[in-house]
């Protein structure tokens, strides 16, 4: 505990260091613009910050993070001989790189900089200027006393593994990897469904251009499959990813596809010739069927099938194996079982997609209880010309063609009974598909159900001009509900759709053959379990965290994992697109520095003081600290660290120390951040 | 200010989930009370139950430890180290007569700047139903000395 008393003035802010510790602070109060000095009185806390024990020298600056403000540092470093900086100003997870930067410009250990957060968690969080002005003290207090206990530190460096692992063969995914390929890098692409493609596969035609997706995608597709650098693992599963950047072991579980990927030319008999037929819940959302051995579609990648054991006549009951009898190759292998491998990778791109929105949460829309009414991806297979129905537009009965259509939009989504968000992608598809009808069957009528239509991207407002000018009709207003109900002789054997048309402030009741409930995405059911895995973080709605969402959106807060497409956000193909080359060229960035620096905020040992006790050993997460039979020891290994400090804080013997979140630093800023807080009756316990 | 009690919470933040959330709630500009005094850890594992005495000692009214959600943590699982360290220090803080609301866990993910602020303020108003903790006297027994003429002298 400090021996001073709060009391004790140094005025002179050139003074000679304090006695005591010979340490040399500089404290650097900002007024980021109005931002801080508006809430907090800058000025004052920066003349109080002067007056504080070791502190040489305390000032305040418009702008402490704009050039001339990091120049002010280095110069009062060397002509001040500070060996302390602290700067109060914004978070440190905005400035502390910068300022860490100027330090060692100026030849100060980075480490022995310490930031006071009196900006995002000061200024900004409340009106009450003077205390917010009290909290800063204690901040600025506290990160001087913390600062003094800091020591220089030296970063570490990891090598980088070259090789790279895509998590999921969505367009997003494939793009990653065939960038990286292209770059001359080797890429792991792991699947999990029999093929890649994800949902983009399975659409007809994109907005706004028009173009078959099948006709953009399967050629992607297809350079994947053939890329020299890429290893493509489809029907396979991420299990453990163990180690830190640069130097990751992924555990992959190859699905048993009870096909010998060697000898299948993927020719396709076993499919023709299989006898079972099951409805395809996956690819064909319900719309069709597969057969118990399957491809996905025809063009699948690979082109192998897989065996569907749940539904497999063989598997369930022990006979049948017409698949084996027709195979010409001998292809068929029912003795297959999973394989497990690992892969060395030094990063890993996440990019598992998304999930549509269960239209059945919805029960006012009647989706699963109204024949009639499909989800836009059942009406997607729909009008693919690949699809169950070979592209025609037809009720589900298979031959009747509707001849008034209902699009429904935000249903899951910019509701707060289920998604607050916008899902972005689904008002282009509800024009899309307003024109496919058009064009389909051009008699019928189209209604858009829309609360806006959000055309924001290139080329979409005039998309949504070309529909408008198709005659389709857009009633502005949230449907209150589909019925089959009729109330009167122009409603029977219809859907009715119950909205208040806003724009003329009426309710409508408008009869429709058919509706397409244009379903939001939402995150995957196991994202938070995938985030887990992989040891990232995932926000309220599930999609996963980047590192920051306009300046970093491809990174993630952990080193070396990085996201791309849907899984972080509800995005369309060109955004997708976009992240997956971005993702890709941060890999490609890291790769090319060939080793990393990493932050020395590591664990260690001192094996004078370790009683041999092994509570560490199974604390940490990373097995980072082994045990040496032969002295009785524990060791941290320094590279597979993460910095948690979990260890630190278990050790019985204090023997283990945590380098920048040391005890007596910590201590030393709960002593300062609590400066005013000692209680009267008690300051008679002031050690003398 | 002259007559509300203004109790002082020390925040232990972890560094990727609730001291981000923290961020956040300033940034979204989500008033709460000016009484959490933060201090970043790398995770709520680091939480040392002496740091927590430690603050309560020097005079703090409360102690907050913030971290990532169960099944959220960036170290895999440091803030479920922290809740079993947790209720280990909340049942030897009962035998002490601490009351439960001084010292409290809550988990904020990084996007829930609302929820944290939401914490600080409830944790505020009990503190303030509680009333000065003054750690010393209670759990120390030592007496005030010349308290009078202290305050005194300390006022401002």
């Amino acid at each position: 505990m400090s021996a001073e008393t709060p009391n004790r003035a140094r005025h002179d802010p050139h003074a000679t260091p304090d006695a005591g510790h010979g340490e040399r602070v500089g404290v650097y109060v900002c007024h980021c613009g109005h931002n801080i000095a508006n809430t907090v009185a800058v000025e004052e806390v920066a003349r109080w910050a002067g007056e504080q024990p070791n502190v040489v020298v305390a000032r305040d600056y418009k702008f402490m993070c704009s050039s001339l403000g990091q120049e002010l540092i280095e110069q009062d470093i060397q002509q001040l001989g500070l060996n302390r900086v602290v700067v109060a100003a914004c978070s440190p997870h905005m400035h502390e790189k910068t300022f860490r930067s100027a330090c060692q410009r100026a030849g100060l250990n980075p480490y022995l900089f310490e930031m006071a957060n009196i900006r995002e968690m000061g200024s900004w969080a409340t009106d009450d200027r003077e205390a917010a002005t009290q909290k800063a003290r204690a901040q600025v207090k506290g990160a001087v006393d913390r600062a003094v206990h800091q020591q220089p530190l030296e970063p570490l460096y990891v090598d980088i593994n070259p090789n790279t692992l895509v998590v999921g063969g969505g367009i997003a995914g494939l793009t990653a990897a065939l960038e990286l390929a292209n770059a001359g890098y080797h890429v792991y692409l792991v699947e999990r469904d029999s093929s890649i493609g994800g949902h983009m596969a399975k659409l007809d035609k994109t907005f706004p251009t028009l173009d078959c997706a099948a006709c953009i995608l399967t050629p992607k597709m297809v350079d994947v499959a053939n890329h020299p650098n890429i290893t493509l693992m489809t029907w396979s599963e991420v299990i453990a990813v163990h180690g830190y950047v640069g130097n990751f072991t992924v555990r992959v579980r190859k699905k048993a596809r009870y096909i010998k990927e060697d000898l299948c030319t993927g020719c396709g008999t076993c499919v023709e010739k299989c006898p079972v037929r099951i409805i395809d819940q996956n690819f064909e959302v319900g719309l069709g069927y597969r057969k118990a051995v399957y491809r996905n579609f025809p063009q699948a990648v690979p082109k192998y099938p897989v065996i569907d054991t749940a539904n497999c006549t063989f598997f369930q009951r022990g006979k049948c194996r017409a698949c084996e009898i027709v195979c010409p190759t001998d292809a068929i292998d029912f003795n297959q079982k999973d394989q497990i491998v690992d892969l060395e990778v030094g990063n890993i791109i996440l990019a598992t997609g998304y999930e549509q929105f269960d239209a059945r949460r919805v029960p006012q829309y009647g989706y699963g209880r109204l024949a009639n009414v499909f989800t836009s991806m059942e009406f997607e297979r729909m009008v693919n010309a690949a699809g169950p129905t070979a592209g025609r537009v037809v009720l589900r009965d298979g031959v009747t063609v509707p001849k008034r259509i209902g699009i429904i939009h935000c249903v899951g989504s910019r509701d707060k009974n289920y998604h607050e968000y916008c899902s972005r992608a689904c008002c282009m598809a509800a024009l899309k598909f307003a024109h496919l009808v058009h064009e389909r069957v051009p008699e019928a009528e189209v209604f858009n159900f829309y609360i806006d239509i959000r055309a924001s991207g290139k080329h979409y407002e005039e998309f949504y001009h070309r529909v408008l000018s198709e005659s389709t009709h857009f009633i502005r207003g949230r449907v209150a509900e589909v019925t089959d109900a009729a109330r009167g002789p122009g409603e029977e054997g219809q859907l009715i759709i119950q909205v208040e048309d806003t724009l003329i402030g009426k309710q409508r009741r408008i009869p429709v053959d058919m509706v397409i409930l244009m379903a939001g995405m939402e995150s995957r059911k196991d994202a938070r379990q995938v985030a887990a895995l992989f040891g990232l973080g995932c926000d309220y709605d599930g999609w996963f965290t980047e590192r920051h969402a306009k300046l970093d959106p491809v990174v993630t807060m952990t080193e070396g994992i990085l996201v791309a497409g849907a899984c972080q956000g509800p995005k369309a193909i060109p955004e997708s697109v976009a992240q997956g080359s971005a993702a890709a060229a941060r890999v490609a960035g890291m790769i090319g520095q060939r080793v990393m620096k990493m932050e020395p905020v590591r664990a260690s040992i001192d094996a004078a003081s370790c009683s041999g006790c092994r509570i560490c050993n199974t604390l940490c997460p990373y097995h980072a600290i082994t045990f040496h039979e032969d002295r009785k020891v524990s060791e941290v290994i320094t590279a597979l660290c993460q910095g948690c400090g979990a260890c630190v804080a278990a050790c019985p013997s204090a023997a283990i120390s945590g380098a920048h979140f040391t005890r007596d630093q910590v201590l030393a800023q709960i002593e300062g951040i609590l400066w005013d807080a000692r209680q009267p009756e008690v300051l008679w316990l002031e050690p003398q | 200010m002259e007559n509300e009690f203004q109790p002082i919470i020390v925040g232990f933040l972890c560094n990727w989930c609730s001291y981000r959330a923290a961020d956040l709630a300033g940034t979204a500009r989500v008033h709460y009370a000016p009484t959490m005094r933060p201090i970043r850890v790398m995770c709520t594992a680091r939480v040392e139950p002496e740091f927590v005495l430690k603050a309560l000692r020097e005079g703090a009214d409360g102690v907050l430890i913030a971290g990532c959600h169960p099944g959220e943590c960036h170290y895999v699982e440091g803030n479920i180290k922290a809740l079993r360290r947790f209720t280990l220090l909340k049942a030897m803080l009962r035998q002490f007569g601490v009351e439960d609301e001084r010292v409290q866990l809550v988990w904020a993910a990084a996007s829930e700047g609302k929820q944290l602020a939401e914490a600080v303020d409830r944790m505020t108003e009990q503190l303030r139903a509680l009333g000065p903790l003054r750690w010393r006297q209670r759990v120390l027994g030592e007496q005030p000395v010349a308290r009078h003429a202290l305050e005194v002298e300390m006022g401002d």
